[in-house]
């Protein structure tokens, strides 16, 4: 077997028991993964499948043979950051930086939810298309846990990257 | 972790086969079952993967929606149908876990989730029945605030901990399940257990049966419905209590109702005296509460979850007054 991990064929595990969190960061010393709990709890680990976000902490790497898996490692284009990667500078979006990697390909796996307009617990209308107000952000980061309280300054980097501000055209289309 | 081999299905039949015998389980997200293994509350020697049999959601014949047990949280709650024609399903899987945890777990695992009784978990020398029967219950007398005020037994006081279960309990869903001796179905409501001296079973199914689909009936009344999640933070917390309610009214009188609780019982708690308590009768808060009252009568509340009956009942009548807007007396 064998997976893609930034786009790069790599080797699938030796033991079935192997997380995909431990095979990344122990077999294929990706080690910008993070591991926080390891049991599902903080989201420090969260990497994206196929462009979904899913905790590699809880995953068997071996259920991911033939899968194509993004980790903070693949986000930057040579020496230029992901744009979330520099908005998390710009807003002050971590201290210890231990969780920044999660939070990263959450807020990335985030976008695409709500482009394609998965509902949150917090959206009053389930059918309408997602508007990722603070408090939609708020409640689709809450996998991701911050030790240091950053959280203010990671919505701020990610609201900024991924949600701007409504342009006048866009306010308009929003009240039509 | 129990060393165990990890099989994979590309056919029901292959699960089924490949699933026989005491020591194997069924694999979906993996999102309980490997904290369970790796906390060696499980211990089983093969895992057969079953995330690759059917995740598709389809209209029935009937008029309602079959739901592939493969099919992750997050696929059902943004699917069209549930969001329109069943919100409560929606709001009840988008109140569960995190968005990470929602994109792994599938619908059968979902089902078969064990408890989280902090008991059951430790390992280091906690008497639980569940996971070793016979051993007794250190949550009868112990930390219970989350667990059981209904239905439970002198041998365990744990909860469900689903939410998606609460709501497909309220709408009546049929379980879709295949074992060796061939397909059966069983209402939702009779799949979970209460645990009478046997709490280490969860569920009806016998070893070896694999949940294949979820199966929603077409339920008029399930179009104004919701769910609602108490809990000590305000995301990604297990319920404290929990209301998957849909009302129907007919003028100001309750023309048809839907209610099941979850964090009260040992299974997703359909409301059946509230509902009959409401049937018919016009709608008010004071309704509402006589309803919840009928209910949590019977309910034997442990030393730390004494606020639940209360809460409960708050609960169901907020989420009621919502959904009966305009038309409460």
């Amino acid at each position: 077997m064998s997976f893609v991990v930034n786009g790069n064929a790599v080797p699938g595990p030796a033991d079935p028991r192997v997380s995909l969190l431990d095979h990344l960061r122990e077999t294929l010393h990706l080690t910008g993964t993070k591991k926080g709990c390891n049991q599902g709890a903080c989201g420090a680990c969260t990497v994206l499948v196929d462009g979904e976000r899913i905790l590699s902490c809880l995953a068997l790497a071996v259920q991911y043979d033939g899968r194509e898996i993004t980790t903070i490692e693949g986000l930057a284009e040579a020496a230029t950051l992901h744009p979330l990667q520099a908005a998390f500078i710009e807003h002050d979006g971590f201290q210890c930086g231990y969780c920044t990697p999660g939070q990263i390909c959450s807020a990335i796996g985030m976008a695409a939810e709500a482009r394609r307009g998965v509902p949150s617990h917090v959206s009053a209308d389930l059918a309408a298309d997602v508007i990722l107000t603070r408090d939609e952000i708020q409640e689709r980061m809450s996998g991701n846990l911050c030790r240091c309280g950053a959280h203010n300054g990671i919505i701020d980097a990610i609201q900024a990257t991924i949600a701007p501000a409504p342009t006048a055209e866009t306010s308009a289309e929003m009240a039509a | 972790m129990t060393p165990f081999t990890y099989l994979r299905a590309d056919t029901v039949n292959d699960a089924v086969r490949l699933g026989a015998g005491e020591t194997a389980a069924f694999l979906g997200g993996g999102t309980n079952i490997v904290d369970l293994m790796r906390e060696t509350v499980a211990r089983h020697e093969t895992l057969v993967d079953v995330t690759r049999l059917s995740a598709a959601v389809t209209e029935t014949a009937e008029g309602g929606l079959l739901i592939g047990a493969a099919a992750t949280n997050t696929a059902v709650a943004e699917h069209h149908g549930v969001r329109t024609r069943y919100p409560m399903l929606s709001r009840a899987i988008l109140a569960g876990a995190s968005a990470q945890i929602r994109n792994m777990a599938t619908v059968g695992g979902n089902l078969l989730q064990r408890t989280r009784c902090t008991y059951f978990y430790d390992t280091d020398g906690s008497h639980c029945n569940k996971r070793a029967p016979g051993t007794g219950c250190d949550a009868r007398e112990g930390f219970n605030r989350i667990h059981a005020i209904l239905g439970a037994s002198d041998a365990c006081v744990a909860t469900h901990p689903s939410d998606m279960c609460v709501a497909l309990t309220a709408l009546d869903a049929i379980v879709h399940v295949e074992g060796r001796d061939g397909a059966r179905t069983l209402p939702f409501g009779e799949l979970h257990r209460l645990p009478g001296d046997r709490p280490d079973l969860d569920t009806v199914l016998a070893a070896g049966e694999l949940i294949t689909a979820i199966e929603l009936p077409p339920l008029g009344v399930a179009a104004r419905s919701t769910y609602r999640k108490v809990r000590d933070r305000a995301s990604y917390a297990f319920a404290l209590i929990s209301v998957a309610a849909a009302i129907e009214m007919d003028g100001d009188r309750v023309a048809d109702v839907r209610i099941a609780f979850g964090g009260v019982a040992h299974k997703p708690w359909r409301a059946t005296k509230a509902e009959a308590a409401l049937r018919g009768q016009l709608a008010s808060a004071a309704g509402f509460r006589a309803a919840a009252a009928a209910e949590f009568a019977d309910a034997r509340p442990l030393r730390d979850n004494a606020f639940k009956p209360e809460l409960a009942t708050r609960t169901l009548a907020a989420v009621l007054a919502e959904l009966a807007k305009g038309d409460v007396a």
